[in-house]
This record gives C-alpha cells, sequence and structure tokens, in this order.
C-alpha cells in the first residue's frame, strides 16, 4: 500500500500509478479536486480536506458579508485556478448580484507584490478573496499593509489560518480576515488536547496542519488494516468505504461516493496577539457539509463508476 | 485601469526593476572578465537577504537597522571573494563549462548551508526604520522604501560607471572584458583581479539581497528563479554593459507591472488574462530580443576568443572496446534474471538508461557542436508530452505514440534551432533557455489540453509489456541503440563537419561547409533522440508533469553530461548513472542531500576536471610517468 505525497501533480501521479499496479492509495496532503473526482480512482482515498471543500466552508462566510464587489488574487497554477473557479461559482449561487471586478494571477513564489496591491485597489473592490500562500502571502500582506488596500474591506483568504503561513508574518499578520486553517494553540477537545501533549513531548515544538494531517493518515491506515483484518488491496478498499475512526479533529468517514474522507478544517478570523498572528472566533467545519450533492459527485468522478 | 494607475504601476515597475538590476549587474561584471556563468550568484542574493535578517534581529539594537543592513553584503562579498581564491581559481584553465558546473554545486552547498542555518519557515525582516510608511502620489499610497529602491538603482549604476571609466582599477577590468588573454600578456596580475571583481559582485548580489529584506521574507526557493531572471537581463541588455542591463531590467519590470495593470481584458469574444503572462514575461521578451538583436540590446559580436583547443574527438575505439561495451550491455540485459523483475534496481536502471540517451544527446551537440544548450528539457518535455497526447488525446497505441513523439520533439528543435543557430556561445544556450521556458509555460497554462500544472497521467505502456522486465529491456535497447546511433553520426561526416565548425566556423564556411545548417541539422536530430528520451519516460512513470520541461530538468542533463565528460559519448552515459545514482543514493540517506550532492560534484570536478570518464586519460598518463621514471632511474 501506498500513501503520502504533497504537491498535487504528484498527488495524481501516484493515484495513476496505484490504479495501474492496482495498489491501495491514501493520498494524504494532495489537495487537488481531481484526485477524488474527474481522475478519482477505485484504488485511491484522499484524507485531507480538497480545495473545493476548503473554499465551499469560505463561501457561506463572504456571502454573509453581503459585499457586491470582489476581488480576486491567486497563485497560477491548478489549485489557484480551481479555488478560484469553486470560489466564483459557489458565490454566485448564493449571491448572483455580485460581481468579480479584478483577477489577478501570480508567478507561484514570485508575485511582485507592489503592482498587484496597486492593482487590486485601483479596481475599487468591497472585498477580497485571497489563495495566495507561503512567501506570496507575505510580500502581499506587507505591501498591502503599507498601500492600505485592507482598510475598509474584507477579506476572505484560503489556508491563511495555517500555522506555517501565519507564523512568519509576526505581528504584521493580517487582522479581522476570514481565513481557514489551524489554530492549534485554542483547540480545547479532550482528543486534540491529547494529541497536542503527546506532540510537543515528541518532538519540543508546536504541531502544523501536516502535523496533524500526517498523523490522521496514519491512524487512518491503522483502521483500515484492523477492519480489513489483512494489508490485501480489495479488502482495504472495502474497509477503507465508509471507514469511520476517530481524529484528534474529532471523527472522520472515508465517503463511499468518492473515497474523500471528511475531516474538516478549522474557520475564524485573525487577529494579532502577543505579536503573533492567531485565529479567534473559530469553529470546526465538518467537511461532510461541504460536498456537492451526490448526484454532482457521480458526474464529476467518471472514472470510478 | 486609468492613466493615473498607470503611472503609479510604471514607478512599481521602476522598484522591482532596481532589485533585477543589482543582481543582475554583479552578474554582468563577473562574467565579462572571469567568462563564469556563475550560477551561484541567486544563492549568493539569497544568501545576503539571510544574513540582513540575522544581522538586523540581533545588531539592529547596538548599531542601527541601517548598518546592521549593510553588513550583509559585506560579509556575502567575503565569502565571494573565499570561494573564488579557493574554487574558481583552480578552474581557470578547466572547460568553460565545468566552471558552470562547480557553481551549480556551490548553488546545491549554499542552498542546504541557509537550510541548516535558518531552517525552512520563511524569515520576514522588520521594516525598514524612517522609510516604514507611505507617501501619497496621485491619491495614492506608495512605499517611501519603494522610493529609495527607485533611486538605488541609477546610483549604483553611476557609482559603477565612475569605478569602470575613473580609475586604473575599472581600466583593467573593462581590458579584461575585451580581452583577458592579451591583458595577462601585458604583465597584469589576473588572479586578483579576478578576485577582486567577484567580490564586488557577490557584494552587489549581497547588497541586493540585503536591501530586499524590508520587502519580502527570506526564503529558500529563491536562489534558481533569481539567478534566471538575471541571466536574462544581462543577456537582454547585452553581456558585459552595464547600461544594458539597466535598461534591460526596467524594461522587463515595466512590462510585468503594465501586464498587472491590464488585468483581464475582454477583446472581441476573447478574455484575455494578461497577468498570467507575467510568468513568463522575461523569457518572451529575451527571445524577441536575441532574434532581433543576437547580441542583446546594447551588445556587439564578441571578440573573437583565444580559448584552448578543444580536445581531440578520440577515435572509435579498437575492438576491444566494441567488446567491453557488448560485454556491459550483455550484462544489463541479464540483471533482471539475477535480481528479479520487481527488483527496486530495475527501476532505477530504467531511470538510468532514460537519462543516459538525454545526455547523450545534449552531449552531442555540446562537446563536438560546442553549442551549449541551457534549454535540452524542451525536447525532452515535448517527446514525453507528444506521448502522453497521442496516447490520450488521439488515443493512439503504445507503438504508434512512442514512434511519433520523438518527432514532435524533432519538429519543436528544427523550430527553435532555427533561431537558436543563428547565435553562439552564451547567448545561443540562453536563447535556448528561454524557448525551453515558454514551452514549459504553455504546458503550466493550457490546463485543458496539457493537463496544467497537474500534467497528464494514464500513460502506460500495454500489459503485455509492464510483465517482468520486459519494458526495461525495450529501455535498454532503445537507449542504447539513440546512443550508439548518435555515436555513428558523429564519426560519420555531419559529425565532422559540425566540429570543424565549432573549432572554426569561419574556416569551415571557407572550406564549402554549411556551417549553419550542419549546427541546425545536428541540434534537430540531437531533438529526436532527447524527444526519444522523453516518450519513455512518461511511458516509465505513467505520465509526465511540466517539471520535466523546468529550468532544473534541463541543468541535471547538463550536470550529467559535465559529471561524466564532453569528450565522449560514453561520458554522459557514465555521468548519467552517477547523477541517478547519487540522486537516489544521497537523497535517501540525508536531509541535507543537497550539499552532499554538490560536495561530492565539486570533489570529482576537483579531481577530474576532464569529467569522470577522463579517468582512462589519468591512467594512461600515470603509467606513461612511471615507465618514464624507471627509464630515468639509474
Amino acid at each position: 500500500m501506498l500513501t503520502g505525497g504533497f504537491l498535487s501533480h504528484l498527488g495524481l501521479a501516484l493515484a495513476d500509478f496505484a490504479q495501474q499496479k492496482k495498489r491501495f492509495y491514501l493520498a494524504s496532503e494532495p489537495l487537488t479536486d481531481k484526485i477524488v473526482w474527474q481522475q478519482g480512482n477505485h484504488y485511491t482515498f484522499r484524507l485531507r480536506p480538497s480545495t473545493y471543500m476548503q473554499v465551499a466552508m469560505l463561501v457561506p462566510e463572504a456571502a454573509k458579508l453581503n459585499k457586491k464587489r470582489w476581488a480576486i488574487v491567486y497563485p497560477n497554477y491548478e489549485y489557484g485556478q480551481s479555488a478560484v473557479a469553486t470560489f466564483k461559482q459557489l458565490l454566485k449561487a448564493a449571491q448572483p448580484q455580485v460581481e468579480f471586478v479584478a483577477e489577478q494571477a501570480t508567478p507561484l513564489g514570485k508575485v511582485d507584490a507592489g503592482s498587484v496591491v496597486q492593482a487590486l485597489q485601483d479596481a475599487k473592490p468591497d472585498a477580497i478573496f485571497n489563495v495566495l500562500f507561503a512567501t506570496d502571502l507575505a510580500k502581499f500582506v506587507r505591501e498591502g499593509n503599507t498601500r492600505g488596500l485592507f482598510e475598509g474591506r474584507k477579506v476572505v483568504s484560503l489556508l491563511t489560518g495555517e500555522p506555517a503561513y501565519l507564523d512568519p508574518l509576526k505581528a504584521e499578520a493580517p487582522t479581522g480576515w476570514i481565513v481557514t486553517g489551524y489554530p492549534w494553540y485554542a483547540i480545547h477537545t479532550p482528543e486534540h488536547d491529547a494529541f497536542l501533549k503527546a506532540y510537543q513531548t515528541r518532538f519540543k515544538d508546536y504541531p502544523r496542519a501536516g502535523s496533524v494531517v500526517g498523523y490522521n493518515a496514519i491512524l487512518s491506515i491503522a483502521a483500515g488494516l484492523k477492519k480489513a483484518g489483512s494489508s490485501d488491496t480489495e479488502k482495504l478498499i472495502a474497509a477503507f468505504t465508509g471507514l469511520t475512526l476517530d481524529t484528534p479533529f474529532g471523527p472522520i468517514t472515508y465517503r463511499a461516493q468518492d473515497h474523500q474522507s471528511t475531516m474538516g478544517a478549522y474557520v475564524g478570523t485573525t487577529a494579532v496577539k502577543d505579536g503573533k498572528g492567531i485565529m479567534v472566533d473559530f469553529r470546526y467545519e465538518d467537511g461532510a457539509k461541504y460536498q456537492p450533492s451526490d448526484s454532482e459527485v457521480k458526474q464529476l468522478r467518471p472514472a470510478a463508476q | 485601469m486609468d492613466l493615473s494607475g498607470l503611472l503609479v504601476q510604471l514607478l512599481n515597475g521602476l522598484a522591482s526593476g532596481s532589485t533585477l538590476f543589482l543582481v543582475a549587474v554583479g552578474l554582468s561584471l563577473v562574467f565579462g572578465v572571469t567568462r563564469i556563468v556563475n550560477f551561484a550568484h541567486g544563492s549568493l542574493y539569497v544568501l545576503g537577504l539571510y544574513v540582513a535578517y540575522s544581522s538586523v534581529e540581533h545588531l539592529a539594537g547596538a548599531i542601527g537597522f541601517w548598518l546592521a543592513l549593510l553588513l550583509a553584503p559585506l560579509a556575502v562579498a567575503l565569502l565571494g571573494a573565499a570561494i573564488e581564491i579557493l574554487l574558481l581559481r583552480r578552474l581557470y584553465h578547466a572547460p568553460e563549462l565545468l566552471q558552470l558546473l562547480a557553481t551549480f554545486a556551490l548553488v546545491l552547498i549554499i542552498r542546504d548551508a541557509a537550510l541548516w542555518l535558518w531552517g525552512a519557515q520563511d524569515l520576514l525582516g522588520p521594516r525598514a526604520p524612517g522609510l516604514a510608511g507611505a507617501v501619497q502620489i496621485l491619491g495614492r499610497r506608495f512605499p517611501t522604501y519603494d522610493l529609495l529602491f527607485i533611486a538605488v538603482g541609477p546610483l549604483v549604476l553611476g557609482l559603477l560607471a565612475l569605478l569602470l571609466t575613473r580609475t586604473r582599477w575599472g581600466t583593467l577590468v573593462r581590458a579584461a572584458t575585451q580581452d583577458r588573454e592579451m591583458l595577462g600578456a601585458l604583465g597584469v596580475r589576473q588572479a586578483w583581479l579576478f578576485t577582486a571583481v567577484f567580490a564586488l559582485g557577490a557584494l552587489l548580489a549581497g547588497l541586493a539581497g540585503a536591501l530586499q529584506l524590508p520587502r519580502e521574507p527570506a526564503n529558500l526557493e529563491l536562489d534558481l528563479p533569481m539567478v534566471a531572471s538575471a541571466f536574462v537581463i544581462v543577456v537582454v541588455g547585452g553581456m558585459g554593459w552595464l547600461s544594458g542591463a539597466f535598461i534591460a531590467a526596467l524594461l522587463i519590470a515595466e512590462l510585468k507591472a503594465v501586464c498587472i495593470w491590464l488585468g483581464v481584458v475582454q477583446i472581441g469574444p476573447l478574455s484575455v488574462a494578461f497577468p498570467q503572462l507575467t510568468l513568463v514575461a522575461e523569457f518572451l521578451v529575451m527571445a524577441l530580443v536575441l532574434v532581433w538583436r543576437p547580441w542583446g540590446l546594447m551588445g556587439r559580436a564578441p571578440v573573437m576568443a583565444r580559448g584552448e583547443a578543444p580536445p581531440p574527438w578520440p577515435g572509435r575505439g579498437g575492438r576491444a572496446a566494441t567488446l567491453g561495451r557488448a560485454l556491459l550491455l550483455a550484462v544489463l540485459a541479464l540483471l533482471p534474471l539475477m535480481l528479479g523483475a520487481q527488483s527496486y534496481a530495475l527501476v532505477l536502471l530504467t531511470d538510468i538508461a532514460i537519462a543516459a540517451l538525454f545526455a547523450a544527446s545534449l552531449a552531442a551537440i555540446v562537446g563536438p557542436g560546442g553549442l551549449h544548450s541551457f534549454g535540452h528539457a524542451a525536447y525532452f518535455g515535448l517527446g514525453a508530452y507528444g506521448a502522453a497526447l497521442l496516447t490520450h488525446a488521439a488515443g493512439w497505441p503504445f507503438a504508434a505514440a512512442l514512434g511519433v513523439a520523438p518527432l514532435a520533439a524533432a519538429a519543436g528543435a528544427l523550430i527553435y534551432g532555427w533561431f537558436c543557430m543563428r547565435l553562439s556561445g552564451i547567448y545561443l544556450a540562453m536563447l535556448t533557455l528561454a524557448f525551453a521556458q515558454i514551452t514549459w509555460a504553455v504546458a503550466y497554462q493550457w490546463d485543458g489540453f496539457t493537463g496544467g500544472s497537474n500534467g497528464l497521467t494514464g500513460v502506460w505502456p500495454p500489459g503485455w509489456l509492464q510483465q517482468g522486465a520486459r519494458f526495461y529491456w525495450l529501455v535498454l535497447l532503445l537507449s542504447s541503440l539513440g546512443v550508439f546511433l548518435l555515436r555513428r553520426l558523429l564519426h560519420a561526416p555531419l559529425g565532422w563537419a559540425l566540429r570543424a565548425a565549432r573549432d572554426s566556423a569561419v574556416r569551415a564556411e571557407a572550406a564549402g561547409l554549411p556551417v549553419r545548417r550542419v549546427q541546425w541539422l545536428a541540434f534537430t536530430v540531437a531533438g529526436l533522440a532527447a524527444g526519444l528520451a522523453g516518450a519513455l519516460f512518461a511511458f516509465s512513470k505513467g505520465g509526465v508533469a511540466p517539471d520535466a520541461l523546468s529550468v532544473s530538468s534541463s541543468v541535471d542533463a547538463l550536470v550529467m553530461v559535465l559529471l561524466g565528460g564532453v569528450h565522449a559519448l560514453a561520458g554522459p552515459v557514465v555521468g548519467a548513472a552517477a547523477f541517478t545514482w547519487l540522486h537516489d543514493s544521497v537523497a535517501h540517506a540525508t536531509d541535507y542531500w543537497r550539499a552532499l550532492m554538490g560536495a561530492i560534484v565539486l570533489a570529482l570536478i576537483l579531481l577530474f576536471p576532464q569529467g569522470i570518464s577522463g579517468i582512462g586519460q589519468y591512467g594512461r598518463a600515470f603509467a606513461a610517468f612511471i615507465s618514464r621514471a624507471r627509464r630515468a632511474a639509474p
């Protein structure tokens, strides 16, 4: 059996390899929707909430803002493109009069922050949807702060609440952005407390979003092996279909219809406390709630029929 | 999208142009004097950024932000001097491309050193005190720090111009840029001149990095993209021309700013997203400029280099060599029977065989042709994408796809080659790179056709071929056939003509050889062979992603060729085996596999400046030395 993968294109290649060689594959990190839908197959399951799910968690919040003019900025590759396509589609459905007034696709890792911020500003949007992360995010936030892009504007931002992306910004972390992420410092459930304590004892560091994903992947495999009673590929696939297990985030289920787990993410608002960016007013959004209807999934997933 | 918006966008462009210029100008100076294509220049920039982060963090309290910031370029300059004295100085007489390989090893080592010292997380520095805010320009807030940036570019240009025209040292630098052999013959000590120039280049790169601290987080991934951009600017401006670099940096930065300003525009029925163009803007500009002005905007045709004569191409080898090769092939073919068809070694050997063909196809034009291609991945990738698309979109059977895909690569080489073969030396290398990057960008963007950044999957050989070691045997057969045919070709009249064109284009032309057409043909054949390697690659991995077309794929091929030695086609085969095996085993052994890999490459360069396959020459030289010593003994 196979597990792991980080970048989407490698995840897809592994999924295809699994199908070709008839091996079980649990994709842990890759985000692309295609891994369970367009290119989904019998042998592949995926743990982390997909691009679609994370965007879908943010859309109700975006619609609640009731802003008409939206500007969009995203890294110019599949992740950014599909996040934006989903966002536009779902927000239009929720709020038909919405307008998308500017769209900036920036080369991954090489955003010209000054120019991009100004272009967004010149479009005079009421709100901004951001998909940039890592280095690009830091440049965008700093430039946006200097130029006043975020003043009087709401920002909805994908993944920005994950410690790996929020922490480098230190005191300059944006405030009031609506984000998905992982506020490890403020989740107080028995399951998460146990995980946090064990993690910190073992690694002398705090967990990142990827730490939970890795941990859950191994938990899933253990649960799947136990249920299957064997490592035989077909038995594992049967076991994973509809498999439910407890994780630090709560119970998750591997959906039968597209092999996507219902692991969710935390949606909240960013704030700065003690010179560090944090998420406040957050809640856990169960991934099961943010899925297209089963008939849509069926259409999206031709290969596995 | 109004006029005042455009004006402020142009100001933004000036600010980003300054950074590019500072990095590029150092690169240009170093190349002009030492003729070294310094891949590590981007790494020096990154180091400037990291050192500035640390020194500001620890020293800003004691000596102030600005002094702490400016310590960083000095530190980088010292490191640059050390690199020149300890490493590059030993390599000035090695083949030109070997120096490039050495600087590439430095990239790997510096990357991991930074990882070890500063960790993997992005480090965002503080804002610059006094310049943290913004000023109002045309009703918009413009960062004060960017105004400083706009001033720094022309300031550095002016200072450098003064240094080069008004000092004796500057005169020497200019003389060395024009004709360093003559300068040496006139009794100028080149060693210290080279050290100083290299340190100055490092200083400028470090300065550009340090000044970037308030604008961008320090990050390990910046090195190669930065050096690629810097190269583009240097070449667009004209190698060794400071003002050219300045103009080119502004041109490219402004073009990007305008693309971003335009945003998504509806042109008739088409909606064009101009910001997406920023992905390849610089390479598009470079391709256009080099097609229009082969030596850059300001450059002139280079003075004829009096390089050392390239070593002769060895003979075809005797019967023993042929026998040896046949024996090796037989052993390789029998291996699956010994190891079992499920062995991981077979996967690795398949990779090696494909890499060997790819490297040999590059070596065929680099060695005998002197055509240094930095963008050979384009043809490898075209072959791979060709195979994937023919299987996928056209639904062709395996054999047809495998047979036709290399032709797609050859067609690409034919078209690109027509433009590239009008140039020579570093300009040719950069134009090949530009075409490769443009091809990469098309594959990366064209979601509906090439699968975009995710690439294409589901490209497998038919079931009967996947059984046991059959696919490995096919790869082994086709790769060795490819290498064999390339070798035949290089010992045929085409190969001799190619060498004549490399050694003296003028004389070859006078002797009646159609130099450009010979080179063009060889380039296309090399593209064909690379395409075959690419198609095999796609079928062995079950698909292809834009990585196959990327700069690092081109660089890998170059490293294999140089590691093995360019003086015989056995070189790239040995190089490919060593590189693939090292990559595989070293990457599993340590977290710092890049540094280890870089160190191994450096050690190999210093031990075997002719490449690993040159070891035979050492053996013969040693034997001759021993026998002479015996004869001399009383």
